[in-house]
């Protein structure tokens, strides 16, 4: 029996999250999986035209409400469940949408979920990080019933275009909860690129000092086109916005040059960057063990050298 | 009474460095410190403050777990909750399996909060908060950086990965914690001596009416793959120059 795969696509009601494409990637490990993507909004039309470009993805559907002009686990969980009973697997990113949503809907399902899914092996058998990465586990799932997923995003590339997947609109018809409700969203407008998916990512730590200090890295950081993240200890200090941060808790990213400025290194930071390709530290401890995992480290001060990187390839 | 319930989880201490078993079969956990898991101290702590405003009469404190577990709930004790709840299980306990217990205790408790850590740092499954709130049929408000009570609800702001969110939801709810929510304060040694007197309830599974199911076998553990040491360039000149060797810049 081949797989039937069912993915929650993230979007913000405009355009799908490269985390999605990420998620297909994913399900494709499978050969011969049927892979349906699944969009819950307000007006679907948009994301779903997008979600059925991705290169491998079977079928769109397609679920429109009022109610889900803004992603709320308690509301769409339901509705997804009422639509998953073909459906092998029920797949989404582990971001924060992702891994708010999944896990009710496993509960709902009084099925298992496979958390920060970095492999799939066979329609039973998942690979994943535990211990902030420090060990690798294999799971197997007896094969009766749904597994539920969050896809480490990290660990996939996005899938291309050139789908003609079809588009239906499913219909859950289930009653949903007024219980939870959605107030507002702060989100730092920036025009950088988006730290999960930028090819280029500078970040900070404490080092850094101050908000201010974060200054010399947003302006390489613009030079570059890169993003900017930060470590837990410069986001706890108040120098950078939470969803700068970048590890453990943070995010997961693995973008193509990470470059730590200021940073030690602590386990849980490096678990966010392991799958970066190249990763340079500058830190003025040369013990600290953000070296032992850099491509390229450079021990000094970095208040002397972010600026001079940022002259030397101005020229 | 206006109870708050606190989920905690007895985890290797952050500290220490994760070694797997050469086996496979696990990672090495004889003679490690053991600790509350992190999000679960700020969890407590949460708690433990609401009830300092007034907001809540009684913090109660629960786990699921092996005997030693005790140990932590007793930490959870000196840290300022008023009693704690064992539910003794052995073996592995999947996140199904812990919420399917906490919502026995909640029927029991009937408490206007349930705060948990959004994720243990053992396993990393980030899930039981949610499926609580599923089984339960409840509102969930996860990562949850800052928590405001206002009378029959609560006002939740999250750290998503756009920013923050806010939230209302209805109580009772569950609310998962994440780092920037508070500092958890220290425990003071008369505490330790104060919580040995304090009350502990031991419940097991069976007594609960709750199946130990494990639905996912664990095959093998592996240590992760090492990247390769890299090298150290002498200043920002031979950095740039490297980087551009390799194409990045």
């Amino acid at each position: 029996m081949s797989a039937k795969i069912l993915i929650v696509a993230e979007h913000d009601g405009a355009k799908l999250n490269p985390s999605t494409a990420k998620c297909v990637t994913c399900a494709r490990a499978l050969a011969g999986a049927e892979i349906t993507v699944v969009v819950c909004a307000a007006s679907a039309a948009a994301v779903a035209a997008q979600a059925a470009q991705l290169a491998g993805v079977t079928g769109v559907l397609t679920l429109e409400n009022p109610a889900n002009a803004h992603a709320l686990a308690a509301l769409l969980a339901p509705q997804i469940v009422a639509i998953a009973g073909p459906f092998s697997h029920v797949l989404g990113p582990s971001t924060t949408f992702g891994k708010d949503l999944m896990a009710r809907i496993a509960g709902l399902l009084g099925a298992p979920q496979v958390s920060d899914i970095m492999a799939i092996e066979s329609p039973t058998r998942f690979r994943r990080p535990i211990y902030a990465g420090n060990a690798i586990l294999t799971v197997e799932s007896s094969g009766e019933g749904k597994v539920v997923g969050t896809v480490r995003t990290a660990s996939f590339e996005a899938a291309g275009g050139g789908g003609t997947a079809a588009i239906e609109a499913a219909q859950a018809n289930v009653e949903l909860p007024t219980h939870t409700r959605f107030v507002s969203v702060s989100a730092a407008r920036s025009d950088r690129p988006d730290l999960q998916t930028a090819a280029r990512v500078i970040s900070g730590g404490r080092a850094l000092g101050s908000a201010e200090g974060f200054k010399i890295l947003y302006s390489l950081a613009d030079k570059l086109g890169a993003a900017v993240g930060a470590s837990r200890a410069a986001v706890d200090a108040g120098y950078a916005p939470n969803e700068m941060q970048v590890g453990q808790t943070g995010k997961i990213i693995a973008p193509e040059l990470y470059m730590a400025i200021g940073i030690s290194g602590a386990i849980q930071h490096l678990t966010g960057i392991k799958d970066a390709r190249t990763i340079v530290a500058i830190n003025k401890d040369s013990e600290a063990p953000i070296f032992e995992v850099a491509d390229l480290g450079l021990v000094g001060d970095l208040f002397q050298i972010v600026p001079e990187i940022e002259r030397l390839i101005g020229k | 009474m206006k109870r708050v319930l606190v989920g905690i989880k007895r985890v290797v201490d952050y500290n220490v460095r994760i070694r797997v078993k050469p086996d496979g079969s696990g990672v090495i956990t004889d003679g490690v410190k053991m600790s509350v898991n992190p999000f679960d101290e700020i969890a407590l702590e949460e708690a433990l403050r609401i009830k300092e405003r007034g907001a809540a009469e009684e913090v109660i404190v629960a786990t699921v777990g092996p005997a030693e577990c005790q140990q932590q709930l007793r930490t959870a004790l000196a840290m300022g909750a008023d009693r704690a709840l064992h539910v003794q299980a052995d073996g592995v306990i999947e996140p199904l399996t812990a919420a399917r217990a906490l919502l026995k205790l909640i029927e029991r408790e009937q408490p206007l909060l349930v705060i948990l850590g959004k994720q243990a740092i053992d396993d990393d499954n980030g899930q039981t908060g949610q499926v609580l709130a599923a089984l339960w049929n409840r509102p969930q408000a996860t990562y949850a950086s800052k928590l405001e009570l206002t009378g029959t609800s609560a006002r939740v702001t999250r750290e998503v990965d756009a920013g923050l969110e806010t939230l209302e939801v209805d109580l009772p709810a569950v609310i998962t914690t994440d780092l920037r929510l508070n500092e958890p304060r220290y425990v003071k040694l008369p505490d330790i001596m104060k919580a040995k007197k304090k009350p502990l309830d031991t419940f097991t599974l069976s007594t609960l009416g709750v199946e130990a199911r494990q639905q996912l076998k664990l095959v093998r553990f592996e240590p992760p793959p090492q990247r390769q040491k890299g090298i150290r360039v002498k200043d920002a000149a031979e950095l740039v120059e490297a980087l551009q060797k390799k194409g990045l810049l």
